[in-house]
């Protein structure tokens, strides 16, 4: 038995979208380093829909690829779909994470949510 | 290339071990408590391993009680002591912030009973003081316990020094010394040690056996009451082959000691210069006093369990003292004891070699540790705030 599934073994072996997008429109940072987590997500949103996300973390296997998930499944997603992400559905898309690392994609949830927060503070316009 | 370097967590099952325990579990299956000859061999086989352990420690074979391993013996070593000081009033124990969790855990179990616990400082390097010990001892001080080496961090306590002011005031003193026996010489008369717990599994021999030392005259209750077995200290039917594992791998590793240390630090300084050479990095603990196969680093920037996972894909099995390891919020004990911070303390890495480890393995670790560091750093938060300017380097 392995402690993760192959699913985060691969996301956290080869994580896509790593990196920063310089000019994005939304960014969010959770986490702590005291804790061992932080995770920045940065967005890139063209006319309602997620055209581009990457991620930066420091953090354990999980946390590593519970941000690599989360990318996946919001670039090309329209924002309302997005908003609706939940952790759940980042460990579901994992092959579920052990019961302690459950709080990895939450993170995710979270980091995502506070970029899009970042996003409508600029552009409140968007919100409606 | 595979490696093992995590023998702080368990040794390989040595050939002296093995050879020594295959006929006891093949032939010599009678119990020692039967008085039948095939009992009596098997009483006779246990009680030659308990002498052969006794010798390496220069202590006498009835003062060696087979326990399950190192957690027990500290149970019993400590909990005993503790029976005693209710017994005469004594209700106040020394011991230190980086013990093992078998020490700490049954330090809070006894805090709740009552007992006052002070835990003496370990400071930067990983040490004991021997005057900070002195000064903490007080009239109803029922014992110190103090680890021989520390698990995690491998620095090596003042034992000697520590058992002499025990001596001097009259205070039990044990030491958890897991991490020692079968890689530093012991002598229980010469260091004053009044009570040992030492671990099987940690110098090549089975696991789930161990023993304690209590020195002659020093007062034991059971942790397991029934039968006479261990001279009515610890009961339940003996594992013989155990035992004798454990006997030859100890003898074994007494035998050489003296060269395989001075080989293994070697190839642990080698470890160390190279992996010092990791900008924003630092060994824990003070580089001499340490055990010879023991390194362990904090790397800033990087969360530990990421690491030993890219380092097992490389064939490297180490541990590390994040939280994510630990299976806890916060991070290794030692290394908090020993001022690390959170945000460091999470990036631990501990390498611990064993006997046969070579110099090309000790360059493979260099290399491969070098290249995921910096490659875990290339997408960390933190390492792009470091490097930005926007936060100060800790390390
Ligand atoms: C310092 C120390 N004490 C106690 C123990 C517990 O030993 P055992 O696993 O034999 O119970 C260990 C091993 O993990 C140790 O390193």
């Amino acid at each position: 038995m392995a402690l993760y599934s192959e699913k985060v073994m691969d996301h956290f072996r080869n994580p896509r979208n790593v990196g920063v997008i310089e000019d994005a429109d939304g960014v969010g940072e959770v986490g702590n380093a005291k804790c061992g987590d932080i995770m920045k997500m940065y967005l890139k949103i063209k006319d309602g829909v997620v055209t581009d996300a990457k991620f930066e973390t420091f953090g354990c296997g999980s946390a590593i690829a519970s941000s690599s998930m989360a990318t996946e499944l919001i670039i090309g997603k329209p924002l309302s779909e997005v908003r609706e992400l939940t952790n759940k559905a980042v460990a579901e898309a994992l092959d579920g994470l052990p019961a302690y690392k459950m709080h990895c994609s939450v993170l995710a949830e979270e980091a995502i949510k506070n970029a899009l927060d970042d996003y409508y503070s600029k552009h409140p316009e968007a919100k409606a | 290339m595979k490696i093992y370097a995590d023998n702080a967590a368990t040794t390989k099952l040595g050939r002296a071990a093995l050879e020594a325990m295959l006929p006891v579990m093949e032939e010599e299956y009678g119990n020692p408590s039967s008085l039948y000859e095939l009992g009596q061999r098997a009483k006779e086989i246990l009680e030659k391993a308990r002498a052969e352990i006794a010798a390496v420690i220069n202590a006498d074979p009835r003062e060696i009680i087979i326990t399950s391993g190192g957690s027990e013996a500290d149970n019993q070593a400590l909990l005993s002591a503790a029976d005693r000081g209710r017994k005469t009033g004594r209700m106040h124990i020394v011991s230190t912030a980086f013990e093992h969790h078998a020490v700490l855990h049954t330090l809070a179990k006894l805090e709740r009973e009552g007992f006052e616990v002070t835990l003496l400082p370990v400071h930067e390097d990983g040490l004991v003081r021997p005057a900070e010990l002195s000064a903490a001892i007080r009239d109803d001080t029922c014992l110190v316990s103090v680890m021989y080496a520390n698990n995690e961090i491998g620095t090596i306590q003042p034992i000697a020094e520590i058992g002499d002011i025990c001596a001097a005031r009259g205070v039990t003193f044990h030491t958890d010394a897991v991490q020692a026996v079968g890689h530093l010489p012991i002598d229980v008369r010469a260091q004053n040690i009044c009570m040992l717990s030492a671990s099987a599994h940690k110098f090549h021999g089975p696991k789930g056996v161990g023993f304690l030392y209590v020195k002659k005259g020093t007062p034991l209750i059971n942790l397991i009451e029934g039968g006479a077995q261990e001279s009515g200290r610890r009961a339940g039917t003996e594992n013989v082959a155990a035992a004798v594992g454990m006997a030859a791998s100890l003898k074994d590793s007494a035998a050489h000691m003296a060269e395989n240390a001075e080989r293994m630090r070697c190839i642990r300084d080698r470890l160390i210069k190279g992996l010092a050479a990791i900008p924003h990095s630092a060994l824990n603990g003070d580089a001499e006093k340490r055990l010879p196969g023991n390194v362990n680093f904090c790397f800033e920037g990087i969360e530990g369990e990421s690491l030993l996972l890219l380092l097992d894909d490389r064939g490297i099995c180490a541990s590390s003292g994040s939280a994510c390891t630990s299976g806890s919020l916060d991070p290794s004990h030692v290394l908090l004891a020993i001022g690390r911070v959170h945000d460091v303390a999470h990036g631990s890495l501990r390498l611990t070699i064993g006997e046969d480890a070579t110099e090309a393995e000790a360059d493979y670790i260099v290399k491969n540790v070098t290249e995921v560091v910096e490659y875990l750093r290339s997408f960390s938060p933190i390492w792009r705030d470091l490097e930005a300017g926007k936060k100060p380097y800790i390390l």
